[in-house]
C-alpha cells in the first residue's frame, strides 16, 4: 500500500516523514531527474510505503517538483494522499489543498502546527474544513508527536475505504458550464476519476497536459474550440490566472467560516528576530561571524581535533596500519601492500575526514533547521547574481572549503538548472580540506612558511568563480536572463536534535558510501601502479613502477607551466585520488616513505627541483583543477550526465593550466626577461580578458 | 503606475495587477500576491535586492526584477 504526503515546503513534511518511517527510509533520486525522493516504510506495517513528495505551493507544470508530484499521483495512483498543512499559514496551504482534491486519489488533511495556531488565539472548525474537501481532517503537532497515531489509523481506515471520488463544483457558473462542456467531450478518453483534473487542466491550456493528452484528433479541435470561445468572451484575464484567481475565491470563502482568527495580531517571533539579523547594517557582520565561527569550529578546533585523533591515534604510528601489518608480516609483499598500503591507506583517508565533516554538517544542519540559511541567500542574493550564480550558492562554497563533496551535493537547493550547474562546476575551486597540506608543502618548502601563500590560496579562489561565473554566463548553455527569485523565509526554529540527526546522518551515510568506495577503489588502483613494474612484477624503487614511467610520459605537458618534472606529475596524478596525496607522494618519490602532512622532511629537496615560481604554479594548478575523483563522483551525480561532468572537469582543468601558466610565464619576464614563453603567457593573458570582457552575445 | 520594486519599505500596497511571464506571472498569484489583496513591504536586503514582503502571514523574498511585475497602489 502506497500513503503519499504532499504539503508546502516548511509545513512540517519532513518532519512527519521522519516520524512515520523511522531510519526505515531510502533517500535517492526521482527517475531521470536530480530531484531528491524520500521513501521509507511505515513503522509497525511492512506492508505499508510512505512516499515523500518534494515539497511544493501548488500542480502547476513550470517546476520539476511540481511535475514529478503531478505524474506521481496522476499515474502511480498512490492509496492516500496525507495533505499536511500549516495552520498558521492555512489560506496559502489550502491552494495545494484545492488541486490534490481534483487529482481523484482520496485524502486526509493533517493540520500542523497547531500549538501555535494555539498561542495565536486562532481557531479552525476541522470538520467544517475537511467537508469542503470532502476530506477527514486531523489536528497534528508533528515536532511533539502529537496527534500522529491518530493521523496514521485514519489514514489507513480511508485507504481501505471503498473511494467514489466526487468532485465538488466550486468555480464560478460561467466557468463551471465551459469545464462541463469540456468534460463531455473527452469522456471516456480519460480516465472517469480525473475528468475534472482534464478538463481544468485543458481549460488551462496546461502545457505538460497538452504534452502527455492523447486525444482524437476531433476531440481536440472541439476543446480548443470551447476554451477559445470562452478567452474570446472573457478579454482581460488568461484562463490560467483566472483558474488561480478562483481558487484563492474559493478558499477566501472557506475561511470566512472555517477560519476564526484572532483580531489582535502580534508581531511574529521570526520578524522580531529579522529586525537584527537582516537589518541593513547588522546582516552582514553577523554573517561574517556566524560564517566564521562555523568554520572555525568545524574545521579548526573541534573537527580538527578530532581528524588528528583519527589520523595520528588510529592510523598513525602504532596504530591501525602498524598492527595489521604485523598480523600480515608473513604473507607475500603484495598481498600485505594491497591490504596495507592500498585499502587500509585508501579507507583511513577516508576516515581522516570524517570527524570534520561530521562537526560540519551538524553545524550547517543547524543553520538550514533554524532556518537562518534562507537568510544568508537573502542576503547575498545581488553579490551573487552579479557572477552569474544566486545568493543560494554561497552554502555549496562554504561547505566546500570542509569537502567538495556535500559541497557539490549541497547545490541542490538551486532550483534554476542553469545556476545549480554553474555552482557546481566552480565550487570545488574552493580549497578543501585536502588541498591544505599542499599549500603547507609549498609554502614551508619555498616560501619560508609564509602565511600569505594560504590567504592568497583562497583568494584566488573566489577570484575563479567569479571570473567563472562571468565567463560562462556568455556561453550559450548559461546564458539568459536569470530565473524568477521567489523565495520564502520559512519562521525560525530551535533545531531538533531528531531531525538534525537524520540530516547529518543522510549526509554522512551517502560520504562514506560512496566517496568510500571510489577512493578505495582508485587507492588500491594507485598503490598497484606504483608498486609494480611493466612486467607486473613488484618493485621496492618506486622509480620503476608503472606510475613513474607514465608521470614520465605526460611530464613534457607541463612545461609551459613550468614544473615538467616527473614527480610533479605523478604527484598531481596521485592528488586525483585524495588531494593530500600530493603531498605523501612527494615523500615517497624523494625516498621518504613517511612524511608530517605538510611533508617538512621533504622541503629541502624540494626546494632544489622547485623554484618559488614554478612551485606558486605547482601550487595553483592542483588547487584549481578537477577535484578528486571522489568529488568527481559527486558532481557526476548532482550533473546527472557523463557529458556534463566531463564538460566540468574539462573547465576546471582548463582554468588551472591557464592561470598556471599565466603565472610561470609572465612571471617569469621578470625574473628572467622576455622569452618565447613570454609570449603564449602574454596570449593566454589575453585569451582570459577577451573571455571576460567581451559583449554578451545572448544580453538584449 | 507603481510597481512593487518601487513601493515605500515598511508599508502596506494593495495589488492591481499581475504581469510577467507565465511560470513568473503564476508563482507570485499563487503565493497569494492577487490583485485586489493587500500585503506588507517589511525591506530590503541589505545589499538593495531583492525586497521582504509578508503575504497571507509568510515572508516572501522576491528580487527587484521579478516585483517590477506586479502593479500596486500604496496604501
Amino acid at each position: 500500500m502506497k500513503i503519499v504526503l504532499a504539503g508546502n515546503p516548511n509545513s512540517g513534511k519532513t518532519t512527519l516523514f521522519n516520524i512515520l518511517t523511522g531510519t526505515n527510509q531510502h533517500v535517492g533520486n526521482w527517475p531521470g531527474v536530480t530531484v531528491e525522493k524520500k521513501e521509507g516504510k511505515l513503522k509497525g506495517h511492512k506492508d505499508v510505503t510512505v512516499i515523500d513528495l518534494p515539497g511544493i505551493y501548488s500542480l502547476s507544470p513550470y517546476s520539476l517538483e511540481e511535475v514529478i508530484s503531478r505524474n506521481y499521483l496522476l499515474e502511480e495512483k498512490p492509496d492516500v494522499i496525507i495533505n499536511i498543512i500549516d495552520g498558521t499559514n492555512l489560506e496559502r496551504n489550502l491552494y495545494l489543498t484545492t488541486q490534490l482534491s481534483e487529482t481523484g486519489v482520496p485524502m486526509i488533511l493533517a493540520i500542523n502546527m497547531m500549538d501555535q495556531v494555539e498561542k495565536n488565539e486562532d481557531k479552525i472548525k476541522t470538520e467544517a474544513l475537511g467537508k469542503y474537501f470532502n476530506s477527514e481532517v486531523v489536528e497534528i503537532v508533528a515536532l511533539k508527536n502529537k496527534g500522529i497515531d491518530n493521523l496514521v489509523s485514519k489514514a489507513l481506515e480511508v485507504s481501505k475505504r471503498d473511494f467514489t471520488y466526487k468532485p465538488t463544483e466550486w468555480f464560478s457558473q460561467d466557468i463551471e458550464e465551459v469545464l462541463s462542456n469540456i468534460s463531455s467531450l473527452i469522456k471516456g478518453h480519460v480516465d472517469e476519476n480525473l475528468l475534472r483534473w482534464y478538463s481544468i487542466k485543458l481549460f488551462e491550456n496546461d502545457e505538460e497536459t497538452v504534452k502527455q493528452i492523447i486525444l482524437p484528433l476531433g476531440v481536440n479541435e472541439k476543446v480548443r474550440k470551447v476554451v477559445n470561445q470562452f478567452i474570446d468572451n472573457n478579454g482581460d484575464d488568461d484562463n490560467e490566472s483566472l483558474i488561480t484567481k478562483k481558487r484563492y475565491e474559493h478558499i477566501n470563502r472557506i475561511c470566512n467560516k472555517t477560519y476564526l482568527r484572532n483580531k489582535i495580531r502580534k508581531e511574529k517571533m521570526s520578524n522580531k528576530i529579522d529586525r537584527i539579523i537582516t537589518n541593513k547594517w547588522l546582516a552582514l557582520p553577523i554573517f561574517a561571524v556566524i560564517i566564521f565561527l562555523v568554520y572555525y569550529i568545524s574545521i579548526t578546533t573541534v573537527g580538527g581535533l578530532l581528524t588528528d585523533l583519527v589520523n595520528d591515534g588510529l592510523f598513525g604510528e602504532g596504530g591501525i596500519p602498524d598492527i595489521v601489518g604485523g598480523w600480515l608480516s608473513f604473507a607475500p609483499d603484495w598481498l600485505s601492500g594491497i591490504i596495507v598500503d592500498g585499502i587500509i591507506g585508501g579507507v583511513g583517508a577516508v576516515l581522516g575526514f570524517l570527524p570534520q565533516m561530521f562537526v560540519l554538517f551538524i553545524l550547517l544542519g543547524i543553520l538550514e533547521e533554524s532556518g537562518y540559511m534562507a537568510r544568508i541567500a537573502f542576503i547575498l542574493d545581488r553579490i551573487f547574481r552579479k557572477f552569474g550564480l544566486s545568493g543560494k550558492s554561497f552554502i555549496p562554497m562554504l561547505i566546500s572549503t570542509g569537502c567538495a563533496i556535500p559541497g557539490v551535493m549541497a547545490s541542490r537547493t538551486i532550483e534554476d538548472e542553469r545556476d545549480r550547474k554553474m555552482t557546481i562546476m566552480t565550487t570545488t575551486f574552493m580549497p578543501c580540506g585536502a588541498k591544505l597540506p599542499i599549500i603547507a608543502l609549498i609554502a614551508g618548502a619555498l616560501f619560508n612558511n609564509s602565511g600569505i601563500i594560504a590567504t592568497s590560496a583562497y583568494f584566488i579562489a573566489i577570484a575563479v568563480v567569479i571570473i567563472s561565473g562571468i565567463i560562462l554566463k556568455k556561453f550559450k548553455a548559461f546564458a539568459g536572463e536569470p530565473a524568477p527569485f521567489i523565495m520564502e523565509l520559512p519562521d525560525y526554529h530551535l533545531p531538533r536534535v531528531k531531525s538534525l540527526g537524520f540530516h547529518v546522518w543522510n549526509k554522512l551515510k551517502s560520504f562514506i558510501v560512496k566517496a568510500g568506495t571510489i577512493i578505495l577503489i582508485s587507492s588500491i588502483v594507485i598503490w598497484f601502479f606504483s608498486s609494480f613494474s611493466w612486467s607486473f612484477q613488484m618493485v621496492d624503487n618506486v622509480e620503476e613502477s608503472i606510475l613513474s614511467s607514465i608521470g614520465r610520459g605526460i611530464s613534457w605537458i607541463f612545461t609551459p607551466l613550468g614544473w615538467a618534472d616527473w614527480k610533479a606529475t605523478v604527484a598531481t596524478i596521485t592528488g586525483l585520488v585524495a588531494k593530500e596525496n600530493v603531498v605523501g607522494t612527494f615523500g615517497v618519490l624523494y625516498g621518504f616513505a613517511e612524511v608530517a602532512e605538510d611533508g617538512g622532511e621533504i622541503w629541502s629537496v624540494l626546494a632544489n627541483d622547485f623554484t618559488a615560481l614554478t612551485a606558486y604554479s605547482f601550487l595553483v594548478f592542483n588547487l584549481i583543477c578537477a577535484p578528486c575523483f571522489a568529488a568527481i563522483g559527486a558532481i557526476r551525480r548532482e550533473m546527472g550526465s557523463a557529458k556534463w561532468t566531463w564538460i566540468a572537469i574539462g573547465f576546471q582543468t582548463a582554468m588551472a593550466y591557464v592561470l598556471a601558466l599565466i603565472i610561470y610565464q609572465i612571471g617569469r619576464i621578470f625574473i628572467d626577461g622576455f622569452a618565447f614563453g613570454s609570449i603564449i603567457g602574454l596570449l593566454a593573458l589575453a585569451g582570459l580578458v577577451y573571455l571576460l570582457f567581451r559583449k554578451n552575445p545572448y544580453k538584449d | 503606475m507603481l510597481t512593487l520594486d518601487k513601493a515605500r519599505t515598511d508599508s502596506q500596497v494593495e495589488i492591481v495587477k499581475v504581469n510577467g511571464e507565465k511560470a513568473t506571472k503564476r508563482r507570485l498569484l499563487e503565493l497569494g500576491i492577487l490583485p485586489g489583496t493587500e500585503i506588507r513591504v517589511n525591506k530590503v536586503a541589505p545589499l538593495g535586492d531583492p525586497i521582504e514582503l509578508t503575504v497571507k502571514n509568510s515572508q516572501i523574498t522576491i528580487r527587484k526584477k521579478d516585483a517590477a511585475n506586479v502593479v500596486i497602489v500604496q496604501k
